[in-house]
């Protein structure tokens, strides 16, 4: 009976759970999973090296102070030196010198703020969206992205990954319709394709812990408190025992 | 020590003896039945989550700033720059989950061992009245992060208001302060939230404990423990509630607490259903998110809502529908007809009927979160109508005839003889 009933209750859950996994799947260009690396604080410098130079030159990141950077094993004198572009004081936030109007101006839509844009989209997503630009005639900047179609942003990294172009083919097989994608390099960039990933895949390591710096220490504590907890767990319950003991 | 602690005893005795009383009356006197199972945890629960929503819910209100141009920053605030924010955001935030999941636990329980029927009514009554104040506090509550789908969520509901005939406009435009839900509206919810709401949370909780306390605990068996008392007027068959079952609740709550940290620690989105992704871009008035979805615990209702076509020019039914959902559970202790009140001694028919309607809970619940064309359409022979939509509708019938059927089927089901006393525990 009981068993019965936490199999009404918790199996239709688990079943929910996973249809919901499969339908996320389905639209659009296939994402790539992120092969991120919160605990790599090499990665973690790197991207945001990439994220200043590159990033913080239209997009601002409000919320983020650049002192907060010593989470990743910098010093105040390095992030000063060295990551400081846009402003001078180490307690500031990364903000931009570009106003809200000239961004609508020059790309028709004011950049976002990016400091929690990793909660928003997911590190896939942005590891795909920034490794899938490509040339595109027909659009006001000379770029276009599969994941993010008719994008507003230029291929900013283009540079490193060279020009590409994307051919995309629609093949009907068994009454079902499949899209199927194939990649030309134009020009080569400054980064062979597994370097370009890494570049990405360190960006994306940064933007993920910039959303959220506290889930450098989140797990960590917690790991501390579950364990606490389980102790906790076997004193109450030998102490429910012994109350217990007389209750027949 | 021990004459130190009864002399301060007399002494308050001597002063204000409501004290002692009530701590006898409603503890160390109060019987409960000794055959509490799993099930019994999540009252004491749900207890302790109001007080970790309303200790945490403080904490935050001191760096919160219930502005629409200053509330998404000062949330980022808070999951930033305040030493330990961000902990007492998760636990806030994981908190409104877990008081859903707890709550509608505590509801299932109600209704497999028969807690709502007589003479327990108005304990159920007042049970469902705290479980409106709750989706109120939830609702009031999810606006203030002010992103896309605070704002859109928000839009969306106060919306529904508009659909009621002839005040609906006018009730809507008084709920929002304004033409959209905009700066004002924040300004107001945020009251709400932090201090009407739960005031009237906390007072019936007090309602629904005292009622409670009257007539006594139900238990799995569904038997009245009074019915066999000792010479002193004990229950046979109850046990003081403290301290037998705060030592258990205590097991209950590290339970509870290690599935708490564990989802605030490591899953603090929990699955994108706890804190939606589309919620961390900021509103904006001026871009309707492709999708908006309310949060998980009201999914089931916005199911029902989106089921009902449009009737007259007028998507009135379909709020009418989700009200009738959720107020047809007030109707339940006059709905059921067994004669015995617990699923132990029940026959098939209730537990058929029972199993559809978790189901189709579940599946409505799910088929709120995402698209009506989720599952694409039906050929042109079904008149290409959406799969999702179909399927929404043939579970919301099976939602209210779990309610409209039950006076018959619970009477003519075929029951087992109830024992007279609670069986082993």
């Amino acid at each position: 009976m009981k068993k019965m009933l936490f199999a009404l209750l918790f199996a239709p859950l688990a079943g929910l759970l996973v249809a919901r996994a499969a339908l996320a799947q389905e639209e659009g260009y296939p994402l790539d999973h992120a092969p991120i690396d919160q605990r790599d604080l090499v990665s973690l410098q790197a991207g945001a090296r990439t994220f200043v130079n590159y990033c913080l030159s239209c997009h601002s990141a409000h919320f983020m102070r650049y002192n907060r950077l010593e989470d990743l094993g910098l010093t105040r004198e390095e992030i000063e030196d060295n990551l400081m572009l846009a402003s001078d004081k180490i307690g500031s936030t990364m903000t931009v010198a570009m106003t809200e109007e000239d961004g609508k101006k020059w790309f028709g839509v004011a950049p976002p703020d990016l400091s929690v844009i990793a909660r928003a989209r997911g590190a896939d997503w942005l590891y795909t969206y920034l490794r899938t630009f490509y040339r595109d005639p027909k659009s006001a900047t000379g770029w276009n992205n599969a994941v993010f179609p008719h994008v507003g942003m230029p291929h900013v990294l283009w540079a490193l990954q060279g020009e590409r172009a994307l051919e995309t083919r629609t093949i009907k097989e068994d009454g079902e319709t499949k899209v199927e994608y194939e990649w030309k390099q134009l020009t080569p960039g400054a980064l062979t394709e597994p370097q370009y990933d890494t570049t990405v895949r360190d960006l994306v390591n940064y933007m993920v812990y910039m959303s959220e710096p506290a889930g450098l220490v989140r797990k960590r504590i917690g790991v501390v408190v579950l364990f606490v907890l389980g102790i906790l767990f076997v004193l109450a319950y030998l102490l429910k025992r012994e109350y217990w003991k007389d209750v027949h | 020590m021990a004459s130190r602690m009864a002399a301060l005893r007399d002494w308050i005795d001597a002063r204000m003896p409501t004290l002692g009383e009530e701590y006898r009356k409603h503890l160390t006197e109060y019987y409960a039945p000794k055959n509490f199972n799993f099930w019994y945890y999540f009252g004491s629960l749900a207890l302790l989550v109001l007080v970790i929503q309303i200790v945490s819910g403080i904490f935050l209100t001191m760096n919160y700033k219930p502005d629409a141009a200053l509330a998404f920053g000062s949330v980022e605030y808070i999951m930033r720059d305040v030493p330990g924010g961000w902990i007492i955001r998760y636990i806030h935030s994981t908190g409104a989950s877990a008081f859903f999941i707890i709550v509608y636990l505590h509801m299932f329980r109600g209704l497999i061992y028969g807690s709502h029927r007589q003479p327990r009514e108005l304990v159920w009554l007042f049970g469902m009245l705290i479980y409106l104040a709750l989706m109120a506090e939830a609702f009031f509550g999810y606006l203030l992060p002010w992103g896309q789908m605070s704002y859109w969520g928000a839009q969306v509901i106060v919306n529904l208001f508009n659909a009621i005939p002839y005040i609906g406009p006018d009730l809507a435009l008084w709920i929002r302060g304004d033409y959209v839900v905009s700066d004002a509206t924040l300004n107001r919810f945020f009251a709400f939230h932090v201090i009407a709401i739960p005031l009237v949370l906390l007072a019936l909780v007090v309602v629904h404990l005292l009622a409670l306390h009257d007539v006594g605990s139900n238990n799995p068996d569904g038997v009245e423990i009074k019915k066999h008392k000792d010479a002193s007027g004990r229950p046979l068959d109850g046990i003081p509630f403290h301290p037998y079952y705060t030592v258990k609740d205590i097991v209950g709550v590290v339970v509870f607490l290690a599935i708490f940290a564990f989802v605030m620690f490591f899953v603090p989105n929990g699955g994108g259903y706890f804190l939606e992704s589309n919620n961390f871009i900021p509103a904006n008035p001026l871009q309707t998110p492709a999708e908006i979805a309310p949060v998980w615990y009201f999914t089931p209702y916005y199911s029902i809502l989106r089921a009902v076509p449009p009737m007259f020019d007028s998507q009135f039914p379909g709020v009418l529908a989700m009200g009738v959902a959720v107020l047809i559970f007030f109707f339940l202790p006059w709905l059921d007809r067994s004669p015995v009140k617990s699923i132990r001694y029940r026959g098939p028919l209730f537990k058929i009927a029972l199993a559809v309607f978790v189901a189709s809970f579940f599946v409505l619940g799910y088929l709120g979160t995402v698209p009506t064309n989720a599952w694409g359409q039906f050929g042109a022979w079904l008149g290409d109508a959406q799969r999702a939509t179909v399927v929404a509708r043939i579970f919301s019938t099976l939602y209210f005839l779990f309610f409209f059927l039950m006076p018959w089927y619970t009477a003519h089901d075929r029951t087992k003889p109830v024992p007279d006393r609670v069986t082993a525990h």
